[in-house]
């Protein structure tokens, strides 16, 4: 490798000529990385499902990870979810009311919470604040050697740090994800009725209409997904952190960024497969509302 | 008998099979583009004290982390107790691994646990054993390596360096090893302190009877701590042809080589009288 790109074993050419990468050997280089960092990635989250079949983490080691995840997550969701549904009610209700159809911005304000906001916004806030940590505590035990150590001592570590930090992630983001929706229709509610003096008869009565308990399973299910992926995506880039303070820092900022698109990448994949299930289970009559 | 006269004497005996307790054999490892390791092979004798030597960058942490298991090697064979780590599972990796006890060189204390939680560590990991008998087994192994039983309640952040080693070393200790490794054991600390390290590894030798490799580049570790010696070169300064364990014998032979890289290393020591310290354990 040379600067990112692969190389021949000789930097010269059979004419003697030296060797300079093309935009082609560019291009090149970054698929085979990519490949080689999603294998790695598949390789690391196959450990993982292995050791959450084989063995659950102690309580005395998930509980405090329990706490730190989801009970210490709680303000800011709550911060998050109120402003952005105030934020949503300001932004839609002038639109809404030069339409004459204020009264149906209950079903904006919660719909767009229940189905989109909610959940991407407690994957974005856990991505921030707990990825990023989950990164840096890791790397830091690599850089330190407390990693070894762990191995030294007979404990595996994908078993002792990981199993226990994705089942936090997973089942707390739900969680999170609803105070977060709650959070945000509170406010929306707040001021839709109290500043834009719509009737919460209204505003409730057409949010009830326009969104299915579908929607808020999906919803669900979706950030689970989101916890999952922030789970696998920190911890593995604790594990694979560079040496010193600089290599701790930028697998901390790399765990957020990766995080981040992922949960985008897997919005778009998760709302195409639910709006194609939500047909499917119309045709075949199953109730959903 | 003195004990650099004993010390050559062990080191000229030709080792059996029964003898050998760990193997590094024809190991090569490099990470990314950079060799650092090249056709090394190494054996450590059930009951010697091994210190391996060589100025920094040469892998000498590396070798005893493949020694360990810790780290795979890139080509070659690591072998415990006649038996390669290739014919092993992960899980009897881990379990066999117990029998290694390994000293890191910043002591790697898990810093979000107690002193006390550190050494009880592997015995909760591995055994079923009772809390009580945890607890005899810290608080015994805190004051093996000389420490207050009251620093079992203490963080690792409130502790000086050489307490970190201690508690490194109470901690490897609590699992009984047969092997123990000692990276860099005193490195960082003061010379009064690098002593008190030193008598440890020779009490635990003669106490335990386990088997030590010794990874420093301190002359003052190696005239107190060694049986036999190795020393590593760094690739970069050597020939694509020449190995690069340059010594392997006995104390008295190192200091008697007359390679000039033996006798550049030794000359570096400014520490280093050449003066045969006595190795009296209190």
């Amino acid at each position: 490798m040379l600067g990112g790109v692969i190389v021949p074993a000789s930097d010269a050419r059979i004419d003697g000529t030296a060797f300079l990468p093309t935009p082609i050997h560019w291009l090149g280089s970054l698929c085979v990385e990519s490949i080689v960092v999603l294998g790695d990635v598949a390789s690391f989250t196959w450990s993982l499902c292995g050791w959450l079949l084989v063995r659950l983490p102690r309580g005395r080691v998930l509980w405090p990870i329990l706490n730190e995840v989801g009970v210490r997550s709680v303000p800011v969701i709550c911060v998050t979810g109120l402003f952005i549904g105030m934020v949503l009610a300001v932004q839609t209700f002038d639109t809404l009311s030069q339409m004459h159809f204020q009264s149906h911005i209950g079903s904006v304000i919660n719909g767009t919470l229940v189905k989109e906001l909610g959940p991407v916004l407690a994957a974005v806030m856990l991505a921030g604040r707990v990825g990023g940590a989950i990164a840096a505590q890791i790397g830091t035990m690599k850089v330190s050697e407390q990693i070894d150590a762990l191995k030294a001592l007979g404990a595996d570590p994908i078993a002792f740090l990981v199993v226990p930090r994705f089942l936090a992630c997973f089942l707390m983001i739900p969680a999170l994800t609803m105070v977060a929706e709650g959070l945000g229709i509170f406010g929306g509610w707040v001021v839709s009725t109290q500043i834009y003096g719509v009737s919460s008869h209204y505003f409730w009565n057409y949010s009830d209409r326009f969104i299915m308990a579908f929607d808020v399973v999906t919803g669900v299910l979706k950030s689970m997904c989101f916890g999952a992926a922030i789970a696998i995506i920190a911890c593995h880039r604790g594990f694979r952190c560079g040496s010193g303070a600089e290599g701790v820092g930028r697998a901390a900022t790399e765990a957020f960024v990766a995080s981040f698109v992922a949960i985008l990448i897997l919005d778009f994949v998760m709302a195409l497969f639910s709006i194609q299930l939500l047909k499917l289970l119309w045709r075949l009559g199953v109730p959903i509302s | 008998m003195t004990l650099l006269a004993a010390s050559a004497d062990r080191s000229q005996q030709i080792p059996n099979r029964h003898q050998v307790a760990a193997e590094l054999s024809r190991v090569s490892r490099s990470f990314g583009d950079q060799l650092v390791l090249r056709d090394v092979s190494l054996q450590v004798l059930r009951g010697e004290t091994l210190v391996l030597i060589g100025e920094s960058g040469c892998g000498k942490s590396v070798t005893t982390k493949i020694l360990a298991g810790l780290l795979e090697p890139s080509s070659g064979d690591v072998l415990w107790e006649g038996q390669s780590l290739k014919d092993r599972s992960a899980a009897e990796l881990r379990r066999d691994r117990l029998r290694l006890g390994y000293l890191f060189q910043g002591a790697a204390l898990f810093d979000s646990m107690t002193v006390y939680e550190n050494i009880a560590f592997g015995l909760r990991e591995n055994s079923k054993v009772p809390e009580s008998q945890i607890r005899a087994i810290v608080l015994d192994r805190l004051r093996e390596v000389g420490l207050s039983t009251s620093t079992a309640d203490k963080w690792p952040a409130e502790l000086s360096g050489g307490m970190k080693k201690r508690v490194g070393l109470a901690r490897a200790l609590a699992m009984s090893p047969d092997i123990m490794i000692y990276d860099e054991p005193t490195t960082g600390l003061d010379p009064v302190m690098s002593r008190v390290i030193d008598d440890l590894i020779l009490q635990i030798q003669q106490r335990r009877g386990v088997t030590g490799v010794v990874v420093t580049h301190d002359m003052n570790t190696v005239q107190s701590v060694a049986d036999r010696v190795v020393m590593l070169y760094p690739l970069g300064k050597l020939g694509a042809q020449h190995p690069q364990t340059v010594f392997e014998g006995s104390l008295h032979d190192l200091l008697n080589s007359d390679d000039p890289r033996v006798s550049e290393f030794i000359g570096s020591n400014r520490s280093f009288s050449g003066i045969p310290r006595e190795r009296s354990i209190a």
